[in-house]
Order: C-alpha cells, then sequence, then structure tokens
C-alpha cells in the first residue's frame, strides 16, 4: 500500500495528471483510493490529490506519505511533514527544496525539448510509475483515449521519457482489477439514479453537488434524462416536486445552502406526499462556509428542516457502493412510500474516486407501482384515500379518467382544501402511518469488528473507510473494539445499537462535525449515551490516524 | 364534441370577485376545446386567484406561494401530452415568484399563465402588490406602492416571451378569445388579466377597469415588438388590452428534439444493457 501526493497551484494541471495517473495504475492492476483537496478558486493557490495505491481494496486515505510530486516549493514545504523518513518528494532540478529525499530530474527541461511545456506532469508522471514498477503496457492507450491527438502524442513521449530518468525503487505484486470500476462518489450517485430510472433532475450548481448536475447533463439524451439548470434551488425543487407529481422518477441535488431554501417545498413533499429523492453533499457551513471542503454537520438539519410535521426519510451514503444501491434503494422507497428521501453525501465522498467491484444496474429492486382502483364519475379518484398503511393508491395525469389532485394546504380525500379538525387528525396519522411499514424496512447499522468487543465506535456515512481500517488496526493488539455504522439513519434503527450498548463499556461518536449530532440523535431516540466523541470540524476529512490518535488520547496510551 | 364537461364546484371567493367571471370564461373555453378534463393540468400557487384550480373538474396542483411556474413547466417537461394552465395572482406571479417569472420566460416551455390581476394583495386583506397603483404623495392610501409599480408586460416583452397579452374580466368575450389563443399558443403565454377585487381595492374597481380598457385596432401588428413595447408602457386614463406580443419561436421541447419526440418523458425506458454499459464505461 503506497500514498502518494501531486501538489501544486490551481491551473497547474495536477487534476488532469491525477486523473490519468489513476486510470493507468488502475489498468495495470491496482486499487486506489484518491482524495481531492482544491482551495475555492480557478488560479492560484494550493490543490493537492492524494492517491493511495495497491494490491488490496482501499476505504479511506491516510496521512502518511510515501511520496510527494511537487510542482513548486509550496507544495513540499506544506507536506513534507506527512512525508515518511524513507519516503521521496519527486520535483523539477530548478526547485529550491533541500531535503535527502528529494529526487530532483530535468522534468522542465524535458518538456521544454517537446515543445511544449505543460508536458511537465507527463514526465514526471512516467517517473513515478517506474518508481513503483508500473509498466508502461495501457499508458498510450488511456493519454489517447483522454487527449487530442497532437497532445496525445508529445505526451506519450514525455511519459516515456520519464519512465528511463529513474530506476524501481518499489516492487509489489499487481492484482487484477479488470472487473472494478473506478468511480467517484457523486458519480456512482448518478449511476444508481439511472439505473433506477431517473426520468428528471434539477438542480442550481452548488460545490461540491455541481459535478451531478454535469453527469446528469452529459447523459440526459441517452438515459432519457431531462435535466434542468434551475434559476435556485427554490425553482430546483419545486421543479422535481412538480415533474414528480406528472410521473417521472424526479431527483435534486445541493449542499447546505441550497438546502436551506429547498426547506419549505420538503414540507409540500411531505404533506402533498409527493415522491422526491433530494441530495445533500455536504460542506463545512454555516452560510458559505468552506465551499470546497467536507463536513458531517447537516444531519440535524435535515432531520428536522421545514415547518410542521409529517415523515421523511434520511440516508446517510457510505462509501462509493452505497452511492449507487442507496441512491436506487431511495427512488424505490420515495416511490412507494410516497415522502421525501435525503441522501446525506459530503464532498470527501463526492469528490473521492475509488475502485470497487462493477456495479450490477440488473440487482436494483424498482417499486412497481399497484394499479389505482379505477375511477367513475359517481366515485371521483381519491389521491388521499385514507388507508390502513397511510399509503394512498397512486395515480398520475393524463394515464387514467382520474383527476389527481394535489394540495400544500391540508386536504380532504380528494385533494380538496379542509379546514375540518376531524379530517385534519386523520390526514395527520394517516401521513405518520406510514412510518411504520417503512420502520419495518430500515437497515440496521454495519457493525464492524470484534463481536465481543468492549468500544464500541460509532459513526455515520463518509467516515465508515476509515472507521473500519481504525477498528482493524486497534484489534491487532487486541480484540476489544467494534464500530456500528449508520447508513439509514433517519428513522433511526435502534435494534442493532440497543444490543450493542447492552454489551460494551464505552461508546465514542466518532463524527465530522462540532457538536456531536449523530450522539445527540441517537440519545433523543433511545436514551443511549455516547461516553466519548473524536469530532473534527476543519473541513479536512477524518483519517483512520486521526481515530487512532484521537482513541489513544482517550484511554491515555494503549 | 364526445368528452366529458369541464365542471365548477363551490368557491371561497366574495360576492362580487372578478375572479367569478375568469373561472367561468376559462369553463367555457376549456369546453371548447378538444383536451378532456384529465389531460389538463391546472396549477396554482398560493392565494384567492390560486384557488381555481380547486373548483373546477381537471387535474389540479396546489403548490407553494410563489412557485407554480417551475412545478408547472416540470409537470409538462415530463409528460408533453398534458395541457398545463397556471392561475395565479399578481402577488404570488410578479412578487414571490419574481424570479421564476423572468426565468420561465427564458425557458419558453409551452404552457400557459392566467394571471388575475387585481393590484391588490386579498387573501391576507390588503397590503399593496407589485402591480398596485404608484402612492399619490399628498393621497397615501395604505393599499399604494411607495415604489414603482411593476409592469409585468413590459418586462415579459423585454425579457423574451413569446405570447403577452391582457384582458379584463368584466369583458368574458374578450378574455374568451384571449384565453383561447393563449392555450393555443405554442410556448410559455402569459394573459395578465386586470380583475376587480372588491374587498380590499378601492382604488382600481369594476368601473375603473371598465372606463380604461380599450381593445387593440384591428390593425394592430403584434409581431412588432416596439410597438408592443410601446404598449405595454400604456397603463392610464387608457389600458389597451389584447394579444401585445406574440412570435414564433422554438419551444423548450423543440430544442431539444433528442429527448422530446412523440413518447412523452414519462414513457421513456432506456433498455438495461444500456445502463449497464455506462456503467462498465468507467471500468
Amino acid at each position: 500500500m503506497y500514498n502518494l501526493l501531486l501538489g501544486g497551484a490551481a491551473g497547474d494541471g495536477i487534476e488532469t495528471m491525477s486523473g490519468l495517473l489513476e486510470k493507468m495504475l488502475k489498468q495495470s492492476g491496482c486499487h486506489l483510493f484518491t482524495i481531492r483537496d482544491f482551495m475555492s478558486r480557478v488560479r492560484g493557490g494550493h490543490n493537492f490529490t492524494q492517491i493511495r495505491f495497491g494490491n488490496q481494496p482501499l476505504h479511506a486515505h491516510r496521512d502518511t506519505l510515501d511520496g510527494i510530486f511537487a510542482i513548486d516549493e509550496t507544495t513540499y514545504q506544506e507536506h513534507q511533514p506527512q512525508l515518511s523518513y524513507d519516503g521521496f518528494i519527486l520535483c523539477d532540478e530548478s526547485l529550491s527544496i533541500d531535503d535527502f529525499r528529494a529526487i530532483k530530474l530535468p522534468l522542465k527541461a524535458i518538456a521544454t525539448k517537446l515543445g511544449n511545456s505543460k508536458v511537465i506532469s507527463s514526465v514526471a508522471t512516467g517517473a513515478l510509475l517506474k518508481l513503483f514498477n508500473i509498466p508502461l503496457d495501457h499508458t498510450a492507450d488511456i493519454i489517447k483515449a483522454d487527449l487530442r491527438a497532437d497532445l496525445a502524442e508529445i505526451n506519450i513521449s514525455a511519459l516515456k521519457m520519464g519512465y528511463d530518468l529513474v530506476d524501481s525503487n518499489y516492487d509489489f505484486p499487481l492484482t487484477q482489477t479488470s472487473e472494478h470500476l473506478l468511480v467517484s462518489g457523486n458519480t456512482a450517485i448518478g449511476l444508481g439514479a439511472v439505473a433506477a430510472g431517473l426520468r428528471f433532475y434539477s438542480a442550481y450548481p452548488m460545490s461540491p453537488s455541481t459535478s451531478l448536475l454535469d453527469f446528469f447533463n452529459a447523459h440526459s439524451r441517452t438515459m432519457a434524462i431531462a435535466v434542468e439548470q434551475a434559476e435556485d434551488e427554490i425553482a430546483a425543487i419545486n421543479m422535481a416536486i412538480g415533474a414528480s407529481y406528472a410521473g417521472a422518477p424526479a431527483m435534486t441535488g445541493t449542499s447546505g445552502g441550497g438546502f436551506s431554501l429547498m426547506v419549505e417545498a420538503l414540507g409540500f413533499t411531505g404533506i402533498a406526499e409527493i415522491p422526491l429523492v433530494t441530495v445533500d453533499v455536504q460542506r463545512p457551513g454555516p452560510a458559505t462556509g468552506f465551499p470546497t471542503r467536507t463536513e458531517q454537520s447537516d444531519l440535524k438539519f435535515v432531520i428536522s428542516a421545514s415547518q410542521g410535521e409529517f415523515p421523511r426519510m434520511v440516508i446517510a451514503l457510505r462509501d462509493h457502493a452505497d452511492c449507487f444501491y442507496q441512491t436506487a434503494r431511495s427512488l424505490a422507497l420515495a416511490k412507494k412510500y410516497q415522502l421525501p428521501v435525503i441522501l446525506l453525501s459530503d464532498q470527501y465522498l463526492a469528490d473521492s474516486t475509488t475502485t470497487i467491484p462493477i456495479l450490477d444496474a440488473s440487482e436494483i429492486v424498482h417499486f412497481n407501482e399497484p394499479e389505482p382502483p379505477a375511477t367513475t364519475p359517481d366515485q371521483p379518484y381519491q389521491r388521499y384515500a385514507l388507508t390502513e398503511n397511510g399509503i394512498s393508491p397512486l395515480s398520475i395525469p393524463g394515464k387514467s379518467q382520474a383527476l389527481v389532485r394535489v394540495d400544500s394546504d391540508e386536504h380532504d380525500e380528494w385533494g380538496q382544501i379542509t379546514e375540518s379538525a376531524s379530517l385534519r387528525n386523520q390526514m395527520v396519522e394517516k401521513r405518520m402511518n406510514k412510518l411504520e411499514g417503512l420502520k419495518a424496512e430500515l437497515l440496521e447499522p454495519e457493525f464492524w469488528g470484534a463481536d465481543h468487543c468492549q468500544s464500541l465506535l460509532i459513526g455515520f456515512g463518509s467516515t465508515s473507510g476509515a472507521i473500519k481500517e481504525a477498528v482493524d488496526i486497534l484489534n491487532q493488539e487486541q480484540q476489544n473494539y467494534g464500530a456500528l455504522i449508520f447508513g439509514d439513519i433517519y428513522p433511526l434503527p435502534t435494534e442493532r445499537l440497543q444490543h450493542f450498548a447492552d454489551q460494551v463499556v464505552d461508546i465514542i461518536n466518532v463524527e465530522q462535525n462540532a457538536t456531536g449530532q449523530l450522539a445527540a440523535l441517537i440519545r433523543e431516540e433511545t436514551l443511549i449515551c455516547c461516553k466519548h466523541s473524536i469530532l473534527k470540524y476543519d473541513g479536512r476529512q477524518l483519517s483512520v490516524d486521526d481515530i487512532l490518535t484521537g482513541i489513544k488520547n482517550l484511554k491515555g496510551g494503549f | 364534441m364526445n368528452k366529458p364537461a369541464f365542471t365548477t364546484y363551490e368557491t371561497a371567493w366574495c360576492p362580487g370577485c372578478g375572479n367569478f367571471s375568469i373561472l367561468e370564461t376559462l369553463t367555457e373555453v376549456l369546453n371548447q376545446l378538444e383536451t378532456p378534463p384529465h389531460q389538463v393540468v391546472l396549477v396554482g400557487g398560493i392565494g384567492q386567484a390560486a384557488k381555481t384550480n380547486q373548483y373546477l373538474t381537471a387535474n389540479g396542483f396546489s403548490g407553494l406561494h410563489g412557485r407554480s411556474l417551475p412545478a408547472a413547466v416540470a409537470i409538462k417537461i415530463a409528460n408533453d401530452d398534458l395541457t398545463v394552465i397556471v392561475n395565479t395572482g399578481d402577488g404570488d406571479s410578479y412578487g414571490e415568484g419574481g424570479n421564476h417569472f423572468l426565468h420561465n420566460i427564458r425557458r419558453n416551455v409551452d404552457i400557459t399563465h392566467f394571471v388575475h390581476d387585481n393590484q391588490i394583495y386579498g387573501l391576507t386583506k390588503g397590503q399593496p402588490s407589485p402591480t398596485s397603483d404608484p402612492c399619490d404623495l399628498a393621497h397615501k392610501t395604505s393599499t399604494c406602492n411607495m415604489g414603482a409599480a411593476f409592469n409585468p408586460l413590459l418586462i415579459a416583452i423585454a425579457a423574451g416571451a413569446t405570447f403577452v397579452a391582457r384582458s379584463f374580466s368584466g369583458d368574458k368575450t374578450h378574455l374568451a378569445q384571449i384565453m383561447t389563443a393563449a392555450i393555443r399558443h405554442p410556448g410559455y403565454a402569459l394573459v395578465d388579466i386586470l380583475q376587480p377585487c372588491v374587498s380590499f381595492n378601492k382604488t382600481n374597481t369594476f368601473a375603473y377597469y371598465k372606463q380604461r380598457v380599450k381593445p387593440l385596432d384591428d390593425a394592430y401588428d403584434p409581431t412588432n415588438k416596439l410597438a408592443a413595447i410601446e404598449k405595454a408602457m400604456a397603463f392610464g386614463d387608457t389600458i389597451p388590452i389584447g394579444i401585445l406580443y406574440q412570435e414564433q419561436a422554438p419551444t423548450y421541447a423543440e430544442k431539444r428534439p433528442e429527448l422530446f419526440d412523440t413518447v412523452p418523458l414519462i414513457d421513456k425506458h432506456v433498455p438495461l444493457s444500456d445502463i449497464q454499459a455506462l456503467i462498465n464505461s468507467y471500468i
């Protein structure tokens, strides 16, 4: 397992270089997990990607680096404390970096000789591949697929010249990853929605959700999805609601700021019982906060957003496979229970890329609407028919003689405004009754670690990979640790939690926020208290190392 | 015509409200069209005018205040077979929904937007609306506009609307003609319908409108944008009514033939093999 950092200013081509290097590593038989750390600017500043790779599946990043490729001195200064003693810094010979680990190469000179100063990153890529003894077999095809013909040629030459500059320093057996995808979290959400039959996506661009909008735009024609860039998030969600009412599986996506604008409409989907999936790709708030960074601080907001009371479901996405399967599941559940489902992701998951086994579209379970009862002039369609389980048969306009009326006001069975006290009670109870069915379908949190653990870590969403890896490391000494990682988070599944709470000595909540929102939710729902917290809210994702350090500090050493 | 008739339910409007004749006229107009009630979606936001869809036998979507347009265009995008008509007020359309008004003009989705413009907030009992008359500083009232009055027709034309008209609830023959033309227009059609609010607007009364509205001459050319702008700016002793501006321009769907053909979006199906191929492109 190796950990490589590529850094430079925005506009230096680090993102392009990383994308190509990732593909080359993957095609050669490496698993990888890459995180992207960038500033909210188009040029300048300091951006980096961290590519962790090896012959085992990876689910999180690590802090300690085996190598740095530094386009500038800033990259070296910022990251050399993370570099292991036997690591390396690959850079151009002109950089004033005084470090015994530096491998200074004539990257710029070669690029200049080739007639394009920008190919410096390809020269470096060649050298990096050689250092790790990765064969050049697939590289030319990958470059040709991504770059214009004339640019491809020169970059292939640059790569080869870089390859010849160094000797291999690392050697590890490569594995087989041709049955794996290389996807980001947002791409996996997009693929899940496509597989579930999404027909409508509306959004206003907002980091870190924007790549979802780009994904759907790119595949709009072939996947038959109408994509609308709305004038604001209020329009975005109201469009998705309109499309869903008309019978199109619909979704909208945003980050916390945009979600704030969507709140009234979220309640509308609740009272009008319109299926809708909303993705909140979280970033640190409040207000503009840290636009390009990560946090898990919208949990308590999304479970309570909007005035009034109505059933809703919140699913925290834990990893890239979850992004695919849970997005598809959320569309089915929204339709089945006719309620809003909120998917909680975050910048870390959205922008990180990893290798995962091929996602299988045929595994997606679709919810097929039962045929609503026929309507006659004497018995007009009741959109809000009072039923035992709270679910009223759903018709869509234009597909039968049924006249489908939905209403943001309190309404009667036909969707007409009412001010009746008894109908109000019946409608509130009908809507809340839907939760009983939903609760029976909740997925318990994933358990990881030793069954007879004494210390239980609790987390949700994208910290999953780091928590699991930390538990594995902790258990190497003594099988004492376990973890529960929530995906379905609201309504909160409590069975497995209750089981472990009765068994363990202490519970530690691990969260990417300042106030321990999951711990508070658990306390509210179950009276179970977390004894300790490991919290991080600096916009940089909790790493395995952060968790290990946190545990060490709590327990006063192992 | 062999189709179920559009009929109305009991309303909650004030006796004498201009909404009654708008509802009656709309019912007549819909009965003249070929479209049956189950193919028509009436969309509203919040307000007295927005309740129109509650009183007519068609599909009904009573959404949020100011947000009728985004929902309406998406309903049409999802199912192009539906006839989508928005009925809502001046506050809903031009105040709370102002941003959506501007941008849905640009989209040119094939929907019809009837704004019941009584130049007042009725449901909240008598506050000025964006279209209320500007205050006469010597005789300020509780319902006048301290700012300038919003001119919806001028703004619609400037923003690129393809059908911009005004009518009056007191002239049902004129209103029916304009409503029919608006529904038939391919693209976004705006009709600002002047109507008295008998309870709260003591300035812009039935008599006030009756004296001032003047149908456009037969010789008026609605394709002349500059002339239309001039007509849109005339709102005083004479208020022109009729189709101020109309042009044929590609609709939202016509600009995207790859997605909008004879099969409505909701009936489209993508083969599983195509979906799996997209997934596998990330190998």
